[in-house]
């Protein structure tokens, strides 16, 4: 493991990424649980330590709109949210998107209201998973620093041109302080070369941004975003290796743990990863095999590696720290049933609902989730609801 | 102007990136008077140099002659009909059909 070993929170951590990453501005709102986020970047501009335009907002609409007008300058854009503040910028979320801003953006994961809750959720990463935005998932505070710097070498990345976001669980992250491991600041410049901006706002060459679009030539608009969106995959492989060779620490769209020809495949995102995978090991000690597999690419979905990774899979429990109303399955659930239909693997397939508004999530939980994954499989069945771990009252 | 970029986009490969209108003035050969489905049609006799008409039009597609007579400029028209209704001596008439320079 390369770098110096330093103590930090989730928060304090990608604060301290966007600092080396040299943000030319930071445009946001405080929101807990990502508040310590932009407090620290307050503090960093105030000391003078970084040479960036902090503007103080009126609300996370205004947050996101004014780091598109930046990006579109010409400037590295930092901003952060969660849940009700994402919920505030979504409308923006699509215009960031499509008119190309490289904005980057860490969202300290949190569920939605009502009731009001500051806690752990998937609500908001889901809330923008359709709007064109590149997603990543940290699993720990390490992986948020790390993903935080290469979002900024992916999006401004002239093959990619996307705003990213980097989802870290709230509270979960945001505010524990682990040991990380963090760059040089000049290796981090060298990583991370000054942006080299398309079609920047300049007087001398003026241009339209976001104009009237109809019939006439919206759908092309929209093909061109879809694939342009696409060809990001290999991209994110790349900067991916790069800086795995750079920090000593892998990584690739799609983790997989225990997964050689295990029949139950248990797959999540965020922190709770490890939970899972400290089971998946004590079941392996025992000679059980669970596979396990997390997502540090949430989009564009990593298709074909979770394919890859869930061919010997006989049954898989997708876990998702969401409700979808009235959806045939939360999120991360239809993601993967589409995603397995289209290659017409037909594992059984079902969903699990834990872990919502930070409800702790335990050993013992993942324990009933592979007890009902054996029972699916025996059964050679699935069941249609999703399995509620971790709440009290009937199943 | 010089030869447009926009005027070579055929499909959603050739578009710039962002959405983005790469150059300015592209209403020089965007003529919008196709949208018309109503034409205004000016009678001069009728007409007293009052300029409401030219004042309101949102286009501008009344064009404003030396000695304040005015013309319609059809490449830019789109038939809505503001002209004729604050004419205060009737001068203009909303006709159906093609009629004018169909841009």
């Amino acid at each position: 493991m390369k770098g110096k070993l330093v103590g930090m929170n989730g928060d304090r951590a990608v604060a301290f990424a966007a600092k080396q990453a040299e943000v030319d501005v930071i445009s946001a709102y405080p929101i807990t649980p990502q508040t310590i986020i932009v407090e620290t970047l307050a503090e960093y501009v105030n000391n003078g330590e970084l040479d960036a335009a902090f503007i103080p907002v009126e609300s996370e609409h205004s947050a996101l709109s004014a780091a598109i007008g930046a990006s579109l300058s010409g400037a590295r854009v930092f901003t952060a949210t969660s849940s009700q503040g994402l919920a505030l910028m979504w409308e923006i979320l699509w215009i960031a998107a499509g008119l190309r801003t490289t904005i980057v953006m860490a969202m300290g994961n949190r569920a939605l209201s009502p009731n009001i809750n500051i806690h752990c959720s998937h609500d908001d990463a889901y809330a923008a998973r359709d709007t064109g935005w590149l997603q990543f998932f940290a699993e720990n505070v390490q992986e948020a620093y790390d993903l935080t710097l290469m979002a900024f070498r992916i999006s401004e990345d002239h093959r990619v041109l996307f705003p990213s976001i980097v989802n870290l669980d709230g509270f979960i992250l945001t505010h524990a302080l682990e040991g990380l491991h963090v760059l040089e600041d000049e290796e981090v410049k060298r990583f991370l070369p000054k942006k080299q901006p398309v079609n920047p706002i300049d007087p001398e060459k003026p241009m339209t941004y976001g104009p009237l679009d109809l019939f006439d030539w919206y759908m092309e608009h929209k093909r061109l975003q879809y694939v342009s969106l696409e060809a990001t995959r290999p991209v994110i492989k790349e900067v991916f290796e790069e800086y795995g060779e750079l920090s000593g620490r892998s990584y690739s769209p799609v983790k997989t743990f225990n997964v050689e020809g295990a029949e139950v495949v248990l797959m999540v995102l965020g922190s709770s990863a490890g939970t899972v995978r400290y089971v998946s090991r004590r079941f392996a000690e025992k000679g059980k095999k669970v596979g396990v597999v997390s997502l540090t690419q949430y989009r564009p979905f990593p298709k074909r590696e979770l394919r890859e990774a869930l061919k010997d899979a006989s049954v898989v429990a997708v876990m998702d720290r969401s409700v979808s109303f009235g959806s045939p399955g939360a999120q991360l659930f239809m993601d993967v049933a589409s995603t397995l239909l289209q290659a017409k693997r037909n594992p059984l397939l079902f969903d699990v609902i834990y872990g919502l508004g930070g409800r702790d999530f335990t050993p013992v939980d993942v324990e009933k989730i592979v007890s009902k994954a054996e029972e699916v499989l025996k059964k050679g069945e699935a069941p249609e609801e999703p399995l509620w771990v971790g709440v009290r009252g009937e199943e | 102007m010089s030869e447009s970029l926009v005027l070579k986009i055929k499909g959603w490969k050739d578009l710039p990136i962002g959405g983005v209108i790469p150059e300015p003035k592209t209403s020089l050969y965007n003529k919008t008077g196709n949208w018309r489905a109503i034409t205004p049609v000016l009678d001069n006799k009728k007409c007293i140099r009052c300029l409401l008409c030219w004042v309101h039009c949102p286009e501008p597609a009344i064009i404003r002659n030396e000695d304040d007579s005015v013309r319609i400029d059809y490449d830019y028209c789109k038939g809505c009909g503001i002209c004729a209704n604050v004419c205060p001596v009737h001068a203009i008439e909303m006709r159906m059909g093609e009629i004018g320079n169909e841009g």
